[in-house]
């Protein structure tokens, strides 16, 4: 039966008698109803109600009775009128039903027993059980529980849940049912017939279809919001493509000494292929010797044997500061060059390298951001005050600063934000002033003051897509789904997914 | 940094009060150390061996603290509290003193000239009338095992001996041998080796085998000996068991051989500030005589006498971003335990500096502890003043460009790591090692033996993990490879790349070649005919091992190679594990600067 000839039936149905009370009545299986239902129902042509019902359905051992008659009738007509039957030979004709076929004709008393010999009891029989089945095939229902009861227990029929419905015209109800257009066309702009055609529902449940463009890892989408940052401060991008750095300018320059344990090889990555650097500026390292091993500018130094050897050892730098340091040293040339200071203000976002254990939190390479500024008489107030202006743009408000060490800046400072979630103060930063050990040789004026701090890059990305292995982020085992699908990053805003 | 594990109940006793948890943890903040846990020696053993072995271990409440690293001075019990003690103004610091024995005869070290070789430095001490009780002999030995860790490196650059000074007798030598002609009886050990056996005895032992690498291979070997031959120790790394100290020790001679003199001094003074706290006389300290090889003088260790550093009020003040008076900044100063004079003028303050602050070096560290004792949350927030312009680097200006016409076009981004094996770099290229490449001297593991010198093997790597994906696999990254560059000072530079990989069922050069054309036509670079004299791009076939033959061409811009496009060659695909075919354009993008 085709879906069209249902529904015109049903519609014909409902034109005639205004409803249908219960669709058991139609001849139709049920979910072919109910689809026809259901797309009349979406074009509000009508509406229904679900009526919840139970119908009894013979079992496959019921449809052998209702077409071939019950084992008691077939083994009474075994028997002949006259004569007896051996059970075996009712066993022998009848198989595995004579059992239950002689159990239920004795019970019956149709049979009596004279020794191994079965004989007709009563002259006929009528095969009432036969009958009940097929009357309960066709209506799916028997008048007597107890019987139903009987037959159920002797696995002839079972009950079946069933649904059907009770139909009524709807708002639009129509017996001539128009086919409805999804999208309009190109041709029905043309020719009008939009004005006349009706059109599907639309379902505003369903997802869209799924966009297959082209994405930005979310790394990159972070530190793009970090440089907006940076050059709504004033900040200048630093040249910080130069992965190889030598232990000069990454460690020396800052006042790191030579037996400092981050240059240990279990910290830094060293270069085998090319292993020391060129010529550095002559007077420039003579400056730096000088304060590391005997001091000066007012300092005592660290009072060691200071190194050529440990100096020219290249690296890849393990800090964007190595940049930095090389920055703030063409700016010295150039103040001494026109006589005059150039105040600055710097950042980089760029990868570093630390020859570390890889692990969840941490990768041999990551990246650094990065603020330095220079400015005569720059305080440590001033210093405090662009960290608020700054991490304000991220999104936080409350600040705290802890004292900490750092061979390269005086006073250095650990920055902390108040977390809500954990509800206790985190580390997000680090941040000082660079000690004159560092700014004097570089020529800088005495009056000059360098302020700065330092972030990592991945770990507040991973915060804010709440990535809690490194790995995931960062490097070639990241999921292309993730790069995918992750939203946009506005630091400013709560993403509702933060960890 | 380094954590030291203090009682509450010492700590608390020092501070004069109880502090709750949220109180210590303020304190710590403010003074610039770390609360790190709260925790008992039961609780620490259950951590580690389980709750079995943590059974009837004391549950004395301890507090674990994590102190900066340039503070040698608060790595035991002893310095930490009594730091804080006088940050809360529960006392002034104490102010040490040499005192001579009472014979009048110092102890006397000679040291010999063949030290020079192995381990040249020697400073000593005395500390008289000692008393130990079991928490204090612990942090002893605990705060030489935090020194030999930290400013010690390892016991490289200073090992420190302590004996008990009455099973010797001076005067004493400190001589270089030959491991053969040493012998004595190890700490705790009842046989006696000579050096040599020592070395093979403590090869297998967890705590000392780490340090026999310092001596091990020199024909001499440090060993100081007193006046009876009696060995005291062969530094850096055992002690005689004759000398061992114990909890009734009363005398204590302390010993520190060194590489660095500076180091070796700071170790001993530390040591000293310490412990005589506990001497008969508290914070007195006898000196020792040490006469110097090639030199008829002579001159005493330890030498506690302060330094002095000068500052401005002015440029405190200026430096920090306050006002405050001179008086103030000598307030400020003693609560961090340093005393300051005022100049005449009250504009300068001279600040003498204990033997416990090797850590101030300048100016700028006195200004640092003022800052810390005004406390930094209190600064006034301020702005710098100089107006600057912003301006991004303009080569991350272009690849920030092309990176977005990339994804525009479809492609997403992905960011290997630029660390590679040699192998990723050259053979699984098809690519021979040309000596082009950084090459690391040190790394961990062989995923990072070379730095880069192209982009595809990471991205094939992203591909390869990534093979669940449905295709096509479209992925790009712009970044930094490296190459050798003898020229520059540091002998290598970055050359910023871009890099497209295109994975499906087949291969696809027009495809990878439109993306190419469609980024020069972006960047306004003209497609020009190859024989042609105009500035603009071209492609041409060409050989490169990476790609399919044939199916590769190079890229040529002004008349240089930029790069290849191509198909890339299965073998390459085999090795990175990539099952479906790629085509890839790798391309150099500065000369669009």
């Amino acid at each position: 039966m085709s879906q069209e000839s249902i529904q015109t039936d049903i519609l014909a149905r409902l034109d005639t008698h205004g409803s249908i009370d219960d669709t058991a009545i139609l001849p139709y299986a049920s979910d072919l109803i109910l689809g026809v239902l259901n797309s009349l129902l979406s074009k509000e042509i009508l509406t229904y109600t679900a009526i919840k019902g139970e119908k009894w359905v013979l079992t496959s051992e019921g449809q052998e009775v209702a077409s071939g008659g019950s084992p008691e009738v077939a083994l009474f007509n075994l028997i002949p009128s006259d004569a007896g039957l051996a059970v075996a030979d009712a066993q022998e004709q009848m198989g595995e039903k004579a059992k239950v076929a002689m159990s239920n004709a004795m019970s019956k008393k149709w049979l009596k027993k004279q020794g191994d010999q079965l004989l007709r009891a009563v002259d006929s029989v009528t095969d009432q059980v036969q009958a009940d089945l097929i009357k309960i095939k066709e209506t799916g229902a028997f008048g007597d529980a107890r019987v139903l009861q009987d037959y159920k227990r002797r696995k002839l029929c079972s009950a079946e849940k069933i649904t059907s419905y009770s139909v009524q015209k709807g708002e639009r109800f129509t017996t001539n049912v128009q086919k409805e257009a999804t999208e309009i066309t190109a041709e029905m702009l043309r020719t009008g017939e939009w004005k006349g055609q009706t059109f599907k529902k639309y379902n505003f449940n369903a997802a869209g279809v799924q966009v297959r463009g082209g994405h930005l890892h979310p790394l990159m989408k972070v530190r793009e919001e970090f440089r907006q940052i940076f050059f709504e401060l004033g900040f200048e991008e630093m040249p910080t493509n130069q992965f190889v750095e030598s232990s000069f300018w990454n460690f020396d320059a800052l006042f790191q000494p030579q037996q400092h344990p981050a240059r240990d090889m279990h910290d830094t990555f060293f270069l085998k292929d090319p292993a020391v650097a060129g010529e550095m500026p002559k007077d420039y390292v003579e400056r730096v010797k000088h304060v590391h091993s005997k001091g000066g500018y007012g300092s005592i130094g660290y009072g060691y044997d200071w190194k050529y050897s440990e100096a020219e050892k290249l690296i890849l730098r393990t800090h964007t500061t190595a940049v930095s340091s090389y920055m703030l040293y063409k700016l010295a040339q150039e103040a001494r060059a026109n006589k005059e200071f150039r105040p600055v203000k710097y950042f980089s976002i760029d990868r570093v390298f630390r020859n570390e254990t890889v692990d969840a939190t941490h990768l041999a390479e990551f990246h650094q951001i990065e603020g330095v500024i220079a400015d005569r008489g720059a305080t440590l107030g001033d210093l405090i005050g662009i960290l608020y202006n700054f991490f304000r743009k991220l999104g936080i408000e409350k600040l705290r600063f802890k004292p900490a060490y750092n061979p390269y800046t005086e006073p250095s400072l650990e920055i902390f934000s108040w977390h809500t979630g954990f509800k206790k103060w985190v580390e997000i930063g680090n941040s000082g002033m660079f000690r004159p050990e560092m700014l004097r040789p570089l020529g800088l004026p005495e009056d000059v003051s360098v302020i700065a701090w330092g972030l990592s890059l991945e770990r507040p990305t991973m915060i804010k897509y709440s990535i809690d292995n490194i790995r995931e982020l960062l490097g070639h085992k990241v999921d292309l789904e993730m790069v995918m699908t992750n939203p946009i990053c506005r630091l400013d805003k709560k993403m509702g997914r933060e960890i | 940094m380094p954590t030291v594990n203090v009682f509450k109940d010492v700590l608390f006793k020092a501070l004069g009060r109880e502090y709750s948890t949220e109180q210590f943890e303020e304190l710590c903040f403010e003074y610039g150390i770390e609360l790190e846990d709260e925790t008992s020696e039961q609780e620490m053993v259950k951590k580690e061996q389980g709750e079995e072995k943590a059974k009837g271990k004391s549950n004395r409440g301890i507090y674990r603290i994590d102190v900066p690293a340039n503070r040698y001075d608060l790595l035991c019990a002893e310095g930490l509290s009594r730091a804080l003690k006088v940050y809360v103004g529960n006392a002034k610091p104490p102010v040490y003193k040499l005192v001579q024995p009472a014979g009048g005869k110092v102890q006397k070290v000679t040291v010999l000239p063949e030290t020079a070789q192995i381990r040249p430095h020697l400073v000593c001490a005395v500390l008289r009338g000692i008393t130990f009780d079991q928490d204090t002999y612990d942090s002893f030995i605990e705060l030489q095992d935090k020194l030999h860790n930290n400013i010690c490196r390892k016991r490289t650059l200073v090992a420190i001996g302590t004996h008990d000074l009455d099973t010797l007798k001076g005067p004493f030598t400190y001589e270089a041998l030959a491991p053969t002609n040493i012998k004595f009886v190890p700490l705790n050990q009842t046989k006696e080796m000579n050096a040599e056996e020592l070395m093979t005895f403590y090869e297998s032992d967890r705590k000392l085998s780490k340090f026999l690498h310092i001596i091990r291979d020199s024909p001499v070997y440090p060993v100081i000996y007193d006046s009876n031959r009696t060995v005291l120790s062969l530094p850096p790394i055992i002690n005689s068991n004759h000398s061992k100290i114990a909890l009734e020790t009363k005398n204590v001679f302390i010993e520190c051989t060194a590489t660095d003199i500076t180091k070796a001094r700071v170790v001993l003074n530390t040591i000293v500030a310490m412990f005589s706290q506990y001497c008969a006389e508290p914070f007195t300290v006898e000196p020792v005589e040490i006469a110097t090889p090639n030199s008829t003088s002579t001159h005493r260790t330890p030498d506690i006498s302060s330094r002095t550093v000068e500052a401005t009020v002015g440029y405190i003040n200026k430096s920090i971003g306050i006002h405050i008076t001179a008086d103030e900044v000598v307030r400020y100063l003693a609560k961090m335990s340093l005393s300051a004079t005022l100049s005449s003028s009250r504009k300068s303050v001279s600040v003498s500096v204990p033997i416990t602050r090797s850590d101030i070096l300048h100016a700028c560290d006195v200004m640092e502890d003022v800052a810390i004792a005004y406390g930094f949350n209190k600064i006034a927030k301020t702005v710098p003043r100089s107006i600057t312009v912003g301006a991004p680097f303009p080569l991350n200006k272009l690849a920030d460009f092309v990176r977005r016409e990339l994804a525009l076009s479809g492609y997403t981004e992905v960011l290997p790591l630029i660390l590679c094996s040699h192998d990723e770099n050259y053979e699984w290229l098809r690519r021979k090692d040309n000596g082009e490449a950084v090459k690391l001297a040190n790394p961990q593991t062989i995923e990072f033996q070379v730095v880069r010198t192209s982009l595809i093997q990471g991205v094939l790597k992203t591909i390869s993990s990534n093979k669940a994906v449905a295709l096509p696999i479209k992925v790009f990254e712009v970044s930094d490879v490296v190459f050798k560059d003898e020229s520059r000072e540091r002998k290598s530079r970055n050359q910023r790349n871009m890099c497209v990989v295109f994975a499906s069922k087949t291969s696809a050069f027009e495809t990878v070649h439109g993306i190419l054309d469609r980024i020069m036509a972006m960047l306004n670079v003209k497609l020009v005919s190859p024989d042609a004299a105009q500035d603009g791009y071209f492609i041409r076939e060409s050989d490169n091992p990476t790609y399919f033959p044939g199916r590769c061409a190079e890229v040529v811009h002004k008349a240089l190679s930029i790069g290849h496009l191509g198909i890339v060659h299965p073998e390459v695909l085999q090795k990175f594990e990539v099952p479906f075919p790629c085509t890839a354009l790798e391309i150099n993008i500065e000369p669009f600067l």
